[in-house]
């Protein structure tokens, strides 16, 4: 939702990346408020997955310019660990499988970590039992989800589905769900959407980086930001999400200076 | 005798061996002079051997390491902090010598106890079952503990029995400078079920050699579970053979940790003699500083119908040294066989190596034979993944290298032991 006079919670100003010495973002600007829900939409290869982990910290990429604030914080300085301490959260497009580490293990360990970091009571196994297994009933998981090791064996729904959970049970400011509606058929979809729409309030915000349209008819974005070789070159409201499904990118590329100044 | 070969380590031990008094039973003193006879034609294996290429045994001629001597002093509360909770039948072995006042044996199910109170009550099944899987023709540690044995684990399983609680069987090493023989013999009769846990521990760090032989029987259905924890002494030397023989339909699970010794050599063999046998071998090596672990595994098919899955995990930090080499073999007749191998390795410092070595011989047509191996570092994105979940870059590590560790360690049937290694795994991965 759009709040008027609602606070910045993620700024971004002419961000540049780069993977072993190849750029990727070519200028990024970009900035969310608490409440709002973005999509930013591309092409594969157009930079839209590599923002979202630049934003989350992997040290695979290195960057060359630009600014981001998070919460009034220099995101860029922080270690990955921190931005998430700091209430930034990314869903995998690729979850880790981690064998050997029970899933509840695992989550309340994360839960706890960063539960510390905001000087707020730890939980201990049996009280995090409890607050998982209501957590997991808004994405109508099994319970056996939590004895298995951490995503291994998982379906590819299943893997989506403990993502979304690691969200519900961290209440980030931002969460970035990066192709988190690749490889889900429409139930599963229908169910991770539902999740997330339980989580998104007034008080934070989402990212969302997918390909197609489909998430976007059960997660309704405020804005839609289309991605192309590296930068946005196209912001607009929900239906330019629809136009998109029906005209498709190329479209886009005859149209984007004009488009832009409309938008603009 | 003219035929002794180099090394003063053999040739002390000869000599020991020659003020050994002779016993009574002809069978034993018969399978003794056997052993003696080849440990003169044998020499102490060196990397110019195959088998032995990766593990450099030479500083073991550096002391003399002598037979250890009986010592009666130790007191329960010296080693209660190695008993196991689920355990109520304990055969306690000091410097390769059995303990009877650190011993329990209650459960009347069982023949179990020390090999000379066996003998006269038992000895057709021994006669049958010593010595008559543990070859010793081509193995000098294996010649030498038979030329040595005297006291031994002697664990028989009568036809259909069931025995829930685990065995515990402790060697603990106390004496510097000298050499053991912990021997075990497990004879599973028809139909039985054991668990059995065999444990080499050190009180102290010192330098000595652990030179242990095991013996496996299973009969038609039986199953015997096999854990086995090496922790000895980071002094130490550790050889270990370990023979399971597996008749018709039996089911033998073996889970093997290797976390102890500055240099150890464990061979397990596994022969599924008969049709439909079964077997689970797993193992997790988990050394840092300078040691050396070496696992050999052969597993052996020869009838149709078997099955053996195994998995093996090394974890090396620091300059540390894992060796693994897995043999199969599926025997011409051993049609329908179904084995899967998978071996991987972590290695935690740019200094520590892994050697692996897969060897497969399969000569049956109709088979499914599955195996893998894979050495690395701890992956760039799983890390990424933990922290990006709150975790510091510290913790993400300790909790991978626990994983990798965990996943061998869960497959042990016993909580309280279990949770003793994962907490090892978690102190010594705490280190980074």
């Amino acid at each position: 939702m759009i709040i008027e006079n609602s606070s910045t919670i993620l700024s971004v100003e002419g961000l540049r990346a780069s993977i072993n010495g190849t750029e990727i973002l070519k200028g990024i600007d970009l900035t969310v408020k608490s409440g709002e829900i973005h999509a930013i939409m591309g092409l594969n290869g157009s930079g839209k997955s590599t923002l979202a982990k630049v934003l989350a910290g992997h040290s695979a990429y290195e960057v060359t310019a630009g600014a981001v604030q998070f919460e009034g914080k220099n995101l860029l300085e922080l270690p990955p660990e921190e931005r998430a301490r700091a209430g930034l959260f990314l869903a995998f497009q690729y979850p880790i499988e981690i064998p050997g580490v029970a899933n509840t293990q695992f989550l309340r360990l994360a839960y706890n970590t960063v539960q510390a970091q905001r000087g707020k009571e730890e939980l201990d196994p049996l009280e995090f039992d409890d607050f998982v297994r209501e957590k997991m009933k808004l994405l109508e998981m099994r319970p056996d989800f939590l004895d298995r090791s951490v995503n291994e064996g998982f379906s590819g729904g299943e893997k989506k589905r403990n993502e979304i959970l690691q969200m519900a049970l961290l209440e980030p400011k931002l969460s970035i769900l990066d192709e988190t509606d690749s490889g889900l058929d429409i139930d599963a979809l229908k169910i991770v959407a539902n999740g997330v729409n339980r989580i998104t309030n007034k008080d934070n915000a989402t990212i969302l980086v997918t390909h197609y349209q489909r998430l976007l008819d059960y997660i309704v974005p405020d804005f839609v930001h289309v991605m192309q070789a590296g930068r946005i070159v196209m912001t607009g409201g929900k239906e330019l999400a629809l136009e998109l499904e029906t005209r498709g990118y190329d479209w886009i590329t005859a149209n984007k200076q004009q488009v832009a100044g409309v938008t603009a | 005798m003219s035929e002794v070969t180099g090394t003063g380590y053999l040739e002390c031990l000869l000599e020991s061996w020659r003020a050994k008094p002779a016993e009574a039973l002809s069978w034993l003193d018969q399978l003794r002079a056997q052993a003696i006879d080849r440990v003169s034609t044998q020499k102490l294996p060196t990397k110019r051997d195959e088998e032995w290429r990766f593990t450099d045994i030479s500083p073991l001629t550096t002391l003399p390491y002598r037979p250890s001597q009986p010592d009666a002093n130790l007191r329960i509360q010296d080693i209660q902090h190695l008993f196991l909770d689920e355990v109520k039948s304990r055969l306690v072995f000091v410097d390769g010598y059995y303990s009877p006042q650190l011993s329990v044996i209650v459960n009347p199910a069982l023949v179990m106890g020390n090999l000379p109170a066996l003998l006269s009550t038992h000895a057709t099944a021994l006669e049958s079952h010593l010595g008559q899987y543990a070859r010793f023709d081509q193995n000098v540690f294996t010649a030498m503990s038979t030329a040595f044995l005297r006291d031994a684990a002697v664990i028989i399983a009568p036809k259909n029995t069931v025995i829930t609680d685990p065995i515990h069987v402790l060697f603990i090493a106390t004496q510097h400078e000298v050499t053991s023989y912990p021997r075990c013999l497990v004879i599973g009769e028809t139909g039985s079920q054991i668990t059995l846990i065999e444990d080499y521990v050190a009180l102290q760090q010192a330098a000595y050699v652990t030179n242990a032989v095991t013996e496996i029987s299973l009969a038609g259905n039986a199953r015997a579970q096999h854990i086995r924890i090496q922790r000895e002494s980071s002094q130490a030397f550790h050889f270990a053979n370990c023979v399971a023989a597996l008749a018709h339909a039996s089911h033998y699970q073996s889970v093997s940790i290797a976390q102890g010794s500055k240099i150890s050599r464990y061979n397990l063999d596994v022969r599924l003699t008969d049709e439909a046998a079964e077997c689970m071998i797993d193992g997790l090596t988990l050394i840092s500083d300078r040691q050396l672990a070496d696992t050999h595994t052969c597993i052996d098919h020869s009838k149709p119908n078997g099955t053996s899955h195994q998995q093996h995990k090394c974890i090396a930090d620091d300059t540390a040294h894992a060796v693994f080499n897995g043999k199969i073999i599926v025997r011409p007749h051993a049609q329908h066989t179904n084995s899967s191998q998978s071996s991987r390795n972590l290695l935690l410092s740019k200094t520590a190596q892994v050697d692996t070595k897969p060897q497969l011989e399969i000569f049956a047509d109709d088979v499914k034979c599955a195996h893998g191996a894979t050495v690395g570092q701890l992956d760039a994105e799983e890390i990424f993944y933990l922290r990006s979940r709150g975790l510091s870059e510290k913790s993400a590590r300790n909790l991978l290298t626990y994983a990798f560790g965990a996943e061998i360690i869960n497959r042990i049937p016993v909580t309280s032991l279990r949770q003793q290694l994962a907490q090892a795994v978690l102190d010594q991965t705490q280190s980074n």
